[in-house]
């Protein structure tokens, strides 16, 4: 077996995803290289260098991969992947973009978002929101996967693998990146940080979330919403948590104001303790929480806050 | 310029789903079957394409058994011209999906293709994707919006960091997330005027395409099952048992 991992990065740094997709990639077995495609990536293919288990990064280093637009991203995985048994990259909307291109070029399926492996064809994967788990064994010559993060330990950083260069350079004239807004936070990246504390519509407005702000700051956590949060226009999407948005399993969660619809508990359930804070004892959330608070939640946070 | 909206019939979103005990599959039977929310939203932009002057023609279509013609006739109500049913009974994965998408767009030539994002039954959120490679065609994923000048077409993606912006080529294929629109119901009298707008039945052996996927689905079982906790009755004993018990703070 030999395994091909697309680096995750952002702002010139490696992102913490690949790591544990290198890690999903150990638990099929074989060789594993690292691809680390972009502009100005050379800090990045060092990082992805020391990953544990790494054999070799390839690096392509062009305009063309800036901004990770699909259509030279995919061209440059098909040039690569005849080298390959398998291609994996996170579940990230980044990969979600790109892999699904690869795999129809090769005439291939893809397998999404898997959260176990079970050999080097089988593989676990959450489908209807996470009630039910789908066990798939592909017989495709090449394995196209994404990875869901928080399903697997991320490796350790004691590699030094060897880096080098990839010359092929993706012709493209058919998409221009125009401009990027991009959320700006000194916390902890969702996905990966060990408490994540979320409001939904019971926040009532955006400046309502000051008052996670302050628990946050003292919980090193970071900050997530439900679709209806978003929807109404409290926080940003890149904030959304469930089937459709970021997938996070922290070691603490804490619902504030959120009613716990399947959609939202797809994407948290995993977490190892749930606190629910919700003035109605009937709300869903309650079920899945291991400490639920009854309360109204502008006079639990301020007490909250000032307890901690 | 012509639309094309892909639209595919699954479980209604509010249905908590049951595993088959033999665990061959999820229990479809007697349960309530809707259009995907993602499409929803894939044929509102096309309508509202269309109201804008940019869309002359909207044409929607399903791949699946018969009773998927319902989820056609809905798209048709809220507005699409005329409708392609590729009828089958099989399963259906993306790539296969894809490659029936990919002879319907050869037929009808559109200038956009949009499809959701993703079908909230398999969550696979590949078909797009997979279409626009086949289809030789640019992307525009998890689109918050949507705006075609001349021959590109702006897309607005929500990305992991934030909001990405890129400009494609037409004709392109776009895939919506939850911020482009919010779909509108349909009215009565346009249901009833959709059940006399043109459909056409295909099937997957008249566009050549092989529906079988090399993906066994080997079993399906239920998540594991997580425990309720407790209620505690104040902050302090929320607190305490954080502290103490979960030992998550310190
Ligand atoms: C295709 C699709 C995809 C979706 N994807 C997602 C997803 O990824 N993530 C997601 O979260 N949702 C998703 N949803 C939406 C989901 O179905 C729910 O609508 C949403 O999660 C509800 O958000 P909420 O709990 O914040 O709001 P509500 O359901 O309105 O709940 C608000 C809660 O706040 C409580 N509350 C109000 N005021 C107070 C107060 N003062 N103090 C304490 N509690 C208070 C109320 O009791 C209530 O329980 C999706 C839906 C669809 C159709
Ligand atoms: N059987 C199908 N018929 C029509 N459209 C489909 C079908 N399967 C997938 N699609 C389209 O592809 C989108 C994403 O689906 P998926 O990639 O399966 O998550 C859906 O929202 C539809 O627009």
């Amino acid at each position: 077996m030999s395994i091909l991992v697309l680096a995750e990065h952002h702002d010139g740094a490696l992102a913490g995803a690949t790591a544990h997709v290198v890690a999903a990639a150990q638990a099929i077995g074989g060789d594993i290289d690292v691809l680390v495609a972009g502009e100005n990536v050379a800090a990045i293919a060092e990082a992805a260098a020391k990953l544990d288990g790494v054999s070799k990064v390839r690096v392509a280093d062009a305009a063309a991969y800036a901004h990770q637009l699909a259509e030279p991203l995919s061209a440059l995985l098909v040039e690569l992947a005849g080298d390959y048994t398998h291609v994996l990259a996170a579940a990230s909307t980044n990969g979600k973009n790109v892999l699904p291109r690869l795999a129809a070029l090769k005439d291939v399926s893809q397998i999404s978002e898997i959260i176990a492996v079970e050999s080097a064809d089988t593989f676990q994967r959450p489908i209807y929101a996470g009630n039910a788990i789908a066990t798939v064994q592909s017989g495709d010559p090449l394995k196209v996967i994404t990875v869901r993060a928080t399903a697997f330990d991320a490796v350790g950083e004691g590699g030094s693998a060897a880096i080098e260069a990839v010359e092929f350079v993706a012709d493209n004239d058919q998409s221009i990146f125009v401009k990027e807004a991009l959320a700006q936070s000194d916390r902890p990246e969702l996905g990966a940080a060990k408490v994540v504390i979320s409001g939904g519509r019971g926040m009532g407005n955006g400046d309502n979330f000051k008052l996670l702000e302050g628990i946050a700051d003292k919980l090193g956590a970071a900050i997530g919403a439900s679709r209806a949060a978003v929807d109404a226009g409290f926080v940003p999407n890149d904030m959304q948590v469930g089937q459709t948005g970021k997938i996070v399993a922290p070691e603490l969660y804490i619902a504030v104001g959120i009613s716990g619809a399947i959609q939202h508990l797809a994407g948290m359930k995993d977490s190892k303790v749930i606190v629910a804070i919700n003035k109605d004892e009937e709300a869903p959330i309650f079920q899945v929480a291991d400490y639920g608070l009854v309360a109204d939640l502008f006079e639990a946070l301020p007490e909250l806050e000032q307890k901690l | 310029m012509k639309v094309l909206v892909a639209v595919k019939r699954v479980i209604d979103y509010n249905v908590k789903i049951r595993v088959k005990p033999d665990q061959s599959d999820v229990d479809l039977a007697n349960v309530k079957m809707a259009m995907n929310p993602f499409c929803e939203i894939a044929v509102e932009e096309a309508v509202r394409l269309k109201e804008k002057g940019v869309a002359t023609e909207i044409v929607a279509v399903t791949i699946g058994p018969k009773a998927a013609q319902e989820q056609l006739r809905t798209a048709l109500a809220l507005g699409a011209d005329r409708a392609v049913h590729v009828e089958t009974e099989e399963r259906v994965e993306s790539l296969a999906a894809a490659k029936l998408l990919a002879k319907v767009v050869d037929e009808e030539q559109p200038g956009l293709v949009i499809l959701g994002k993703q079908a909230i039954d398999t969550d696979n959120n590949q078909t797009g994707q997979m279409l626009a490679a086949l289809a030789g065609m640019p992307q525009g994923t998890f689109a918050s919006e949507v705006v075609v000048d001349g021959d590109k077409v702006q897309v607005t993606r929500e990305i992991d960091g934030g909001l990405q912006t890129v400009e494609l080529s037409l004709p392109a294929v776009v895939t919506t997330d939850l911020r482009l629109n919010e779909p509108r119901y349909a009215k009565l009298p346009d249901i009833m005027k959709a059940k006399k707008k043109p459909l056409d039945v295909k099937s997957p052996a008249e566009l050549g395409v092989e529906v079988a996927s090399k993906v066994a689905l080997l079993k399906v079982t239920p998540p594991p099952e997580r425990q309720g906790g407790i209620k505690v009755g104040s902050v302090d004993e929320l607190v305490d048992k954080l502290k103490n018990e979960a030992k998550v703070i310190s």
